[in-house]
């Protein structure tokens, strides 16, 4: 029952932002990315029209990404029903959330180097954390570690490039990584209170 | 390879969970099914969107068309378009690096090498419309911007170290 009030009021802090821009605002934005959307198969249309060598290139690929996704997205939005469900809020903010310190950093730094899937699939999960009350320089660990940082990565990295390039090139991007979460976290609280402000 | 084995796990954990879950709470999972069922339908002009991209970039930027452009750069220009092609490129990690060996083999500098790993594995400039539509626009631009600034100066001090 108190989860609930709890999912509740966070809804309404969300929807603040959202408020002010309903009803045309958010039809000009539909149609707006409706436009999008007819522009890039426009574009498709007319350069695989101009280059027929291409198409069974571009065919290939988009077929075999689709299948990924059929295989993949399915199970991955499965799991973060399941999460929403069952994972308590307090939880999240208590291992994620801003009191949570550099463990909270280094616990966003291992669930992203964690050898899983594609980005893609981690969008979802940065949103339901982030919606859990998770602070934003984490989701940005988080997403930046799935990203780049992939312990069977390293691995190939090392047989390509040598392990000097690896050890140089993880730490650095370990480091930065850090450093750009804390960056874009205060700039998303600095122009939130700009939104409130005005 | 990598794709099948992220196939299996993630599909036996999500059935294995849901299974689980079924037995503890029947309300509860009813309810996550159908957060899962809007999430892929809120998600789903993203992937058209997606689908179509990644077919033009894999069909007309082939990875031979890459080495050409990068084969022997180095410098400023190069890094620019090693970065650049990178964020725009989505290429799995396991073919990426051997192009970028093959890069250096056939004179690109180092600085050209990380510049282009560094961007195609932090920005995806085709997966933008699932970013955003799951973590919002600025967040997204922000994370990509910094991203790119954060590759291109990896690079440049790989090029003074390695």
């Amino acid at each position: 029952m108190k989860k609930e009030k709890n999912s509740g009021n966070k809804q309404a802090g969300i929807d603040l932002k959202g408020n002010s821009k309903t009803g045309m605002q958010k039809q000009k934005k539909k149609k707006g990315s409706i436009i999008i959307f007819i522009g890039i198969i426009a574009a498709a249309v007319i350069l695989l029209a101009l280059y027929p060598e291409n198409r069974v290139a571009s065919f290939q690929a988009s077929y075999d990404l689709f299948i990924e996704f059929i295989l993949i997205l399915p199970a991955v939005m499965v799991l973060m029903g399941l999460f929403s469900v069952w994972v308590r809020k307090e939880t999240v903010v208590k291992y994620l959330g801003h009191a949570s310190g550099i463990k909270g950093l280094i616990i966003a730094l291992i669930m992203g180097m964690m050898p899983t899937g594609p980005l893609y699939i981690a969008f979802p999960m940065a949103s339901m954390l982030l919606k859990k009350g998770a602070r934003v320089a984490n989701i940005i660990i988080f997403l930046s570690a799935w990203a780049c940082i992939k312990l069977p990565q390293e691995l190939v990295e090392i047989r390509f490039m040598g392990i000097k390039f690896m050890i140089i090139r993880l730490g650095f991007t370990i480091i930065m990584v850090i450093m750009m979460g804390l960056f874009i976290e205060k700039i998303e609280k600095l122009s939130k209170h700009h939104i409130t402000e005005n | 390879m990598q794709i099948n084995n992220t196939v299996i796990i993630i599909n036996v954990l999500a059935i294995s969970a849901i299974g689980f879950s079924f037995y503890k709470n029947r309300e509860k999972s009813i309810k996550a099914l159908k957060v899962a069922l809007m999430g892929t339908l809120n998600m789903a002009p993203a992937i058209g969107i997606i689908l179509i991209l990644v077919g033009l970039l894999m069909g007309f930027f082939k990875p031979e068309l890459i080495s050409k452009l990068l084969g022997n750069q180095s410098g400023i220009i190069g890094i620019a378009i090693a970065s650049i092609s990178g964020a725009i490129l989505m290429i799995p990690s396991l073919v990426a690096f051997p192009l970028a060996a093959s890069l250096v083999e056939s004179g690109a500098s180092v600085s050209v090498a990380a510049a282009f790993i560094t961007t195609l594995t932090m920005i995806g400039f085709v997966t933008l419309p699932i970013e955003i539509k799951e973590i919002g626009k600025r967040l997204t631009f922000l994370r990509n911007g910094v991203s790119f600034i954060i590759a291109v100066s990896i690079a440049l001090i790989m090029g003074a170290l390695v």
